[in-house]
């Protein structure tokens, strides 16, 4: 078994490898009619002036492309910000768009290979690494090791790892021309699917949902004799491929509006903004019950779901940030921060990112029902500045990237504005506990060192206390990590929940407070 | 309410606990620990969890340093050397002094050495404190042939999983015919006997430990058995129980037998010292069944609570509740609650199911009347409170089979083991028993028996 896993742990660095090489083996050259193609309809005329100088040049990087991209187009905008003739300014970022368009390359020439070789090795040596390793160890002796790992104890390999994730976040959000030689080895998929071409987010959609899959096997296996952790498992694998995945692009393909229907605003930020309502509006039928669903899942699914189940119905079962979390960041769950400290910190930054959301929703509502005439186009700033701080930095560079340094639950801890709200509603009604079994607590800490949310869990446990906390998202690992049989999730009456004053079970002397 | 100065040496479960429960009930008192052995409190029972690579000593302290702080008690780590208790001094090693006006001894075990010649060599040791884990792993750093470990109770199992997590072969020498004989009935102690052995633990049963041979370097080359056998081993875990910690405390005006001698308020023979936890011997044993050491950590804690109320409040005389313990063998889960005896005995009839697979059991004794009196259960999770409530009450047999689905706590979607377990008591004891039904989910994630 060793040796299959070692050819896994080979194939899977081989299929790294071409991954990141690939976007080094394009070369491009630009022509007039790739200009007119790709580029509006208003900007197309200007633009097509503007890049003269490039046509039929051959750029053999993306970066010495873009770089000529920038040097031809760039003067002209700067000149119009300058005059501040704003109306004016180019904002839509060609870049992306025109650099697929112009890239020749193996990932463009043979995609299906290109694939196989990158993304398909990458798959199948993780799966083989996850079958052969799983050796016959029992689930509650599943977290030995950890700390002397360098990969999951911020080593060497800890560090490479949140660097490489950290890099290509920055590149995604920030210089997607980077990977459109990488976009085109999924361009057949794309068509397939939705019938139109594939972004920088198809290929980023379909390697998280392969992500999700690979490392879903892996929790599996892990977890073999916990069927807990399986069937969720099984969930968010499910609800990331359909969901998230799949069904969305079929939408494409039928001309409907792109929408996940198990995102919930103010996860799903943009939910209420004036293009979005602007698509549901004018889909018909089916834009209006998208719009209708997604605020039922707002005002009744959240709360009646939390209300019963606790937040974990969401956030470890069916949320994508959440699917992510518990499969591929699953190893580095030891890693969040547990002190005192950290928990007040997390109080401020979550439900400050949800005052933000909600303010920032409801300025744009305002606007969008008063014609803009209250705010004109603040909001659009508004936007920019949550899409860029948020919705990029947070959750995806620091929410994936910071998995090998500060856990796997960075941005559903301190920064999700769903999480909140699902964590108010869990703090304050809900039958969600996680039950303490009488006086068998030991202390010894296996349940907080592997929270993946930084709650203090002995803290409760020994002194015969229920864990009732925002912040809990049900991922029972404490509960598996118990050598005593201490910890159990159960959902059960509102009544005795919360013990104000625990009694430990055991001592007939007194009757005292722990 | 005093602004007494209470000392308390040793700052484990009891010792720690004391001065928590005497923080909250007195704001006043000055309350100084004394540890040389760590700066903070640590679990102790997470030891093998830092060795094994599962958690980090910093996560091993259930509170953070500011903690003491906040709450006024004083830290301090150092050896105590001698007491002068007729002026009520400790001085300690450094030759620095402290005075009490309370002292608690909470002082502890340590591991009990039985004179086996070559027990002094390195490469001995056993498992308690953490200077113990700091030289087990310095040892065991090295790859090394075998190590053996002596005593067949819980730090013997644990030192297996831990030798074992670092791929070091074992060999376990049990002195008794099986495995914590002194606890566990047979049936369970052939149940974790086949799950030890499962992990390619060479067990000998009705084996001891005869001498310790040492190599040119004064460190352990091998052992030779009771029956004269020789196996090279480099390191040697002794396990072969506890015992207190108070060599310091002898030949003093303090009285000593196993431990500090007790009366059930936790006073010693001499006025104003008190003992807790490992190192307190109770005159009388506390109560039925119990015994004059108690040397477990729920005891510990109970001691250290009991004793901060008495000085918070009218003094009561500690009064342990119905008994229960739990443990683990590499992956399966002990508990009990109750009272169940490893012989069988007249008057008490045993009820006893065991899963197919070998890694589950149950055991309920019954008493002449068919009234509980205590369960054992491996590889599945019972609810303490449901217990200690059935045995308190004396519930009769079937009634606890009736309710027995209350009274599981694996997590949701695990094997419904009570309906296995019902159906079984019914088919021994007949009755008006109506086993439970599978649940809806149960039925759809195909939950298995």
């Amino acid at each position: 078994m060793r040796g299959i896993q070692g050819i896994g742990l080979v194939l899977f660095l081989l299929g790294m490898l071409v991954f990141t090489a690939l976007p080094f083996l394009s070369s491009f050259r630009l022509t007039e009619a790739m200009v007119q193609d790709q580029v509006k309809e208003t900007h197309r005329e200007k633009l097509a002036e503007l890049l003269q100088p490039m046509y039929g040049q051959s750029y053999s990087s993306t970066h010495a492309f873009l770089s000529a991209y920038s040097s031809n187009f760039d003067p002209y905008n700067e000149e119009l910000k300058a005059k501040q003739a704003w109306d004016q300014v180019i904002w839509d970022d060609y870049g992306f768009a025109l650099a697929k368009a112009a890239g020749e390359g193996p990932a463009r020439a043979y995609p299906w290979t290109s694939l196989a070789l990158s993304i398909g090795l990458v798959v199948l040596g993780g799966v083989l690494f996850q079958f052969a390793g799983s050796g016959s160890a029992h689930t509650s002796l599943a977290h030995t090791g950890v700390f002397h790992s360098s990969l999951k104890n911020r080593g060497l390999l800890g560090m490479l790892t949140g660097t490489y994730l950290i890099g290509f976040y920055v590149i995604l959000y920030w210089f997607p021309a980077y990977l459109s030689p990488l976009v085109w080895m999924v361009e057949p998929i794309a068509q397939f699917l939705s019938g139109g071409p594939a972004s920088q987010w198809f290929l980023y959609g379909l390697v998280y949902t392969l992500a999700i899959g690979v490392m879903g096997i892996r929790m599996v296996l892990k977890y073999r004799d916990n069927k807990y952790q399986q069937l969720r498992t099984a969930s968010v694998v499910f609800f990331q491929t359909a969901f998230a995945f799949l069904i969305p692009e079929v939408l494409v393909l039928l001309n409907k509006p792109y929408f996940d229907f198990k995102n919930i605003w103010p996860l799903d930020y943009d939910f209420f903004y004036d293009y979005q309502i602007d698509t549901f509006l004018s889909s018909g039928g089916v834009g209006l019950f998208m719009l209708i669903w997604g605020i039922l899942l707002i005002v009744i699914g959240v709360p009646v779901f939390t209300y019963f189940y606790g937040k974990r119905w969401y956030c470890s079962w069916v949320c994508g940030c959440g699917g992510l979390a518990e499969t591929v960041g699953d190893g580095f769950r030891h890693l969040s921060d547990k002190s005192l400290k950290a928990w007040q910190w997390e109080r401020w930054m979550i439900h400050g990112v949800l005052a933000l959301a909600v303010i920032m929703t409801g300025l744009t509502i305002v606007n969008y029902f008063s014609s803009f005439s209250l705010l004109g186009q603040v909001t659009n700033q508004l936007h920019s500045f949550y899409g860029f701080a948020i919705g990029s930095a947070f959750a995806g560079v620091v929410g994936t990237g910071f998995y090998p340094l500060m856990g796997n639950r960075v941005w559903c801890r301190f920064g999700c504005p769903l999480a909140a709200y699902l964590g108010l509603v869990q703090r304050f009604k809900s039958r969600f506990r996680i039950t303490t079994n009488g006086g068998q607590c030991i202390s010894c800490g296996n349940c907080s060192t592997h929270c993946e949310m930084g709650i203090d869990v002995r803290a409760y446990a020994q002194q015969g206390q229920n864990i009732v906390r925002s912040s809990c998202v049900g991922c029972g690992v404490c509960a598996s990590v118990c050598p005593r049989g201490v910890l159990k999730l159960e959902n059960g009456p509102e009544e005795g929940r919360i013990h104000e004053f625990p009694i430990l079970i055991g001592n007939d002397s007194i009757k005292l407070r722990s | 309410m005093s602004s007494r100065h209470f000392v308390i040496i040793g700052n484990g479960i009891s010792g720690i606990t004391f001065a928590r429960h005497l923080r909250k009930g007195d704001d006043q008192a000055r309350i100084t620990v004394i540890s040389g052995e760590s700066p903070y409190f640590f679990s102790r029972t997470a030891l093998m969890y830092v060795y094994m690579g599962q958690m980090k000593w910093e996560h091993t302290q259930p509170y953070e340093p500011h903690f003491w702080k906040k709450n006024r008690i004083d830290l301090k780590q150092a050896w105590v050397k001698t007491i002068a208790f007729e002026t009520k001094t400790l001085v300690f090693e450094s030759g620095e002094t402290l005075n009490y006006d309370v002292l608690v001894l909470a002082t502890g075990s340590k591991p009990a050495f039985f004179g086996w010649p070559g027990q002094q060599l390195m490469g001995v040791q056993g498992l308690y404190s953490k200077q113990d884990l700091e030289s087990m792993e310095a040892i065991t750093s090295q790859p090394m042939e075998r190590a053996v470990i002596v005593g067949g109770g819980l730090i013997g199992i644990e030192l297996a999983e831990m030798l074992t997590y670092k791929k070091i072969p074992v060999t376990f020498f049990v002195r008794e015919n099986r495995f914590w004989e002194q606890v566990l009935p047979e049936s369970e102690a052939d149940l974790v006997q086949k799950h030890i052995r499962e992990h390619a633990i060479d067990l000998r049963l009705e084996t001891e430990l005869k001498e310790i041979l040492s190599d040119a370097q004064g460190s352990v080359r091998a052992v030779v058995t009771s029956t004269g056998e020789e196996i090279p081993c480099s390191f040697v875990g002794i396990a072969t129980g506890v015992t207190p910690n108070v060599d310091f405390l002898k030949n003093t005006a303090l009285e000593i037998g196993k431990g500090v001698k007790i009366n059930s308020y936790f006073e010693s023979s001499v006025p104003d010292v008190y003992a807790i936890g490992d190192c307190a011997e109770f005159e009388k044993p506390p109560g039925l069944g119990r015994k004059n050491l108690e040397q477990v950590w729920y005891t510990g804690r109970m001691h250290g609570e009991t004793l901060a109320y008495n000085f918070c409040n009218k003094p009561v005389t500690y009064q342990p509740g119905v008994w229960f313990n739990s443990a683990k063998f590499f992956a399966i889960e002990y508990q009990t609650y109750g009272w169940v005896s490893a012989e069988p005995m007249d008057g008490v009839q045993d009820f006893f199911w065991e899963h197919r697979d070998g890694k589950v059991s149950f055991r309920m004794s019954l008493d002449q009347e068919g009234k509980i009196v205590g369960v054992v259960n491996l590889g599945f999770r019972l609810r303490h409170e449901f217990f200690d409530r059935a045995i308190r009450e004396k519930w009769t047999g079937e009634k606890v089979m009736q309710e027995l689905g209350k009274g599981v706590f694996d997590p949701e979607f695990y094997a419904p083991y009570h309906l296995d377990i019902q159906a079984a008591y019914q088919r021994q004891f007949g009755g008006t028993l109506v086993p439970s039904k599978k649940s809806f989910f149960q039925k759809l994630f195909g939950a298995s028996q």
